[in-house]
């Protein structure tokens, strides 16, 4: 058979849009065709903010701390999403077979993991509107937004600097397959802590003086403690703030931009060495 | 000048394996040994081997998923260490068993969804892939959600996958392994009419099915244990193993048979009556060809008539036994067709 029409080649950024967008369907069709994991994913998360909820009414916390613990229980969907979907993604796509087939494309393996990203947020953002809608409705907690459009850019580029660091990971899942899940493991309850998923990074500095601040300093390098926080002084005021938000978008904005990079590079060095090393094509690592 | 789609000078790939219990060294395989291969634009080019040969490493590299240990290797014009972005945008690649894609999806979305992977519009994707559809007789299946299809089905859909990208060259690992003959037979004529249809097209097929080889491909190079043993036409790779032909007749029962034995030209003769049937099988080995004749004459003479002949000329398998000094199913297994 002989195609009667032929294609340009398309440009740059369309044969990446394209991409993101030919990658993104799965994830974001895969939804409407097994709505089992909507329970899955949003009873269960609430059920894990409510423990942190009684435990703070039980202390008679300020009504802002439930506020905190409801933002925190939404972007935990995004940090587990990370982890597990982004980080991972590769890995699973070896494993069934697709992983060649995207290698070999001619388009960018960055374009790939952004569809894949953009599928990941789509579903992860379900769960996180559930767990505020939980708050707002089962918990009485009251959200007003001071700033809507600060709040859109610590959003965005949190976004953005997150996933950009979950592409980075996925290098490492492309050359270790399964062995990169304890970094996942490794990520998972310590960042619940030191980003302050919970209570306000501010906290350590209450608690543990100076040393507590640097805690906080450092575990700003994870975008999502700078993320919660500025989300958390946009909808409840600076009072528990760790820094000024101007100064927190500013860092997100960096840390997008050098995630970004990061992951361009580390999966180009990545790409290299497992097909120096034969490990592209090989399952079950 | 000739333009080649595919160039190899001395390529080599070594994988370091993990040293066994108790064992301090890595062990070094080489899967490929200075392979020299040059396949012409336009060609349907087979590499033939078992397996382990080291045939999908060699398209591994070629399709730039693996890196050679050293050597060179060209695929349109372009070098597979440096250029592999330029490589991959005139190439595709098909392997047999394939399992690509989301089970959660259609034939037809996933289909849609590799087309978006090369940049093509999505309403020419879409007119493609039901074209191709119908071609390959998977129409029916279009809305059908890929975990549901057989081995099949699957292998159709790959099939369209590598092809609707219209690739100048096409990388097919195995293609009908594990199909039944139906299937086997829909994609090998569909890739001899694709071959037919776009003259400039290369294939590069690996197989260890010599028939599948001898049907389709214009050069074959048959390769065992990372080495090139040959690399000619089937018909130059026949002649290039000296045997004496075989004659196979089956003529209408006879009681005596000895008047064969005083043909000039027939270095051994065997046969078989067939009492039920009322046949008697003949079988000669003969040094002369032309000593066929002189056979076929003496058979009216004998009071007998000729039911069927069959002269056997050498095949692959012969080929593939002579260089390599074993046969391709005593190595693979029952694998066969």
């Amino acid at each position: 058979m002989k195609f009667e029409e032929e294609y340009e080649e398309p440009s740059w950024l369309v044969m990446n849009l394209r991409t993101a967008f030919g990658r993104a369907y799965p994830r974001v069709i895969g939804v409407n065709r097994e709505p089992s994991w909507v329970f899955f994913d949003t009873f269960f998360p609430i059920l894990a903010i409510a423990a942190y909820i009684y435990v703070y009414t039980a202390l008679m916390a300020p009504p802002q701390y439930l506020g905190y613990v409801v933002i925190g229980g939404a972007m935990t969907a995004y940090w587990m999403n990370v982890l597990w979907g982004m980080a991972a993604q590769l890995y699973w796509e070896k494993e069934m077979g697709n992983l060649e087939l995207f290698m070999m494309a001619p388009t960018s393996r960055m374009a790939i993991l952004g569809g894949m990203a953009i599928g990941g947020m789509f579903t992860s953002t379900v769960r996180a509107v559930t767990t505020i809608l939980a708050g707002v409705f089962l918990f009485g907690i009251t959200l007003k937004l001071e700033d809507p459009l600060m709040f859109i850019g610590i959003f965005v580029f949190t976004m953005l600097a997150l996933y950009g660091m979950g592409m980075m990971f996925a290098s490492l899942y492309m050359l270790w397959g399964r062995e990169a899940w304890h970094m996942s493991n490794l990520l998972t309850e310590p960042i619940y802590l030191l980003s302050g998923f919970y209570f306000p990074v501010k906290g350590f500095q209450s608690l543990l003086g100076d040393p507590g601040y640097w805690l906080a300093v450092g575990a700003s390098i994870i975008p999502v403690t700078l993320g919660l926080d500025g989300m958390r002084q946009c909808f409840f005021g600076p009072a528990d703030g760790f820094l000024p938000l101007w100064i927190e978008l500013l860092c997100l904005i960096i840390l997008s931009v050098v995630f970004l990079i990061l992951a361009k590079y580390s999966l180009s060095y990545m790409e290299n060495l497992a097909k120096r090393e034969g490990r592209l094509t090989l399952k079950w690592q | 000048m000739t333009k080649y789609a595919v160039e190899t000078q001395d390529l080599c790939r070594e994988f370091k394996t993990r040293p066994a219990k108790g064992e301090r060294k890595k062990t070094i395989v080489h899967a490929l040994e200075n392979a020299n291969i040059q396949i012409e634009e336009g060609e349907l080019f087979g590499l033939l081997g078992p397996n382990g040969a080291g045939k999908t490493t060699l398209i591994k590299i070629l399709c730039t998923l693996l890196l050679p240990s050293s050597g060179t290797a060209k695929v349109m014009g372009h070098d597979v260490n440096t250029e592999s972005g330029q490589i991959r945008q005139k190439i595709n690649m098909v392997s047999g068993g394939e399992t690509s894609g989301y089970g959660l999806l259609t034939v037809r979305e996933n289909l849609w969804m590799f087309s978006q992977f090369y940049g093509m519009p999505s309403k020419l994707a879409k007119r493609r892939i039901d074209n191709m559809l119908e071609v390959m007789e998977l129409s029916d299946k279009k809305d059908a959600k890929v975990r549901i299809l057989s081995t099949g089905q699957r292998q159709k859909a790959n099939m369209i996958r590598g092809f609707m990208t219209d690739p100048d060259l096409i990388f097919l690992d195995e293609p009908t392994l594990g199909l039944d003959v139906n299937a086997s037979r829909l994609v090998r004529d569909f890739i001899k009419n694709w071959m037919k249809a776009n003259p400039s097209r290369t294939v590069l097929l690996t197989t260890h099915y010599m028939v599948e080889a001898d049907e389709l491909c214009d050069r074959i190079a048959i390769i065992d244990n990372g080495k090139v043993l040959a690399c000619d036409t089937p018909n130059n790779l026949k002649k290039m193993i000296s045997k004496e032909s075989t004659l196979k007749l089956q003529i209408k029962q006879v009681r005596d048979v000895k008047v064969f034995e005083s043909i000039p030209g027939i270095r051994n003769f065997a046969y078989q009556h067939d009492a039920s049937a009322g046949t008697t099988d003949l079988k000669f080995i003969l040094e002369d060809e032309a000593t066929v004749a002189d056979i076929v004459a003496e058979v009216p003479k004998c009071g007998s008539r000729i039911i069927s002949v069959e002269k056997t000329e050498p095949t692959l398998e012969d080929v593939f036994v002579a260089l390599v000094g074993r046969g391709l199913h005593d190595i693979n297994g029952s694998e066969g067709k």
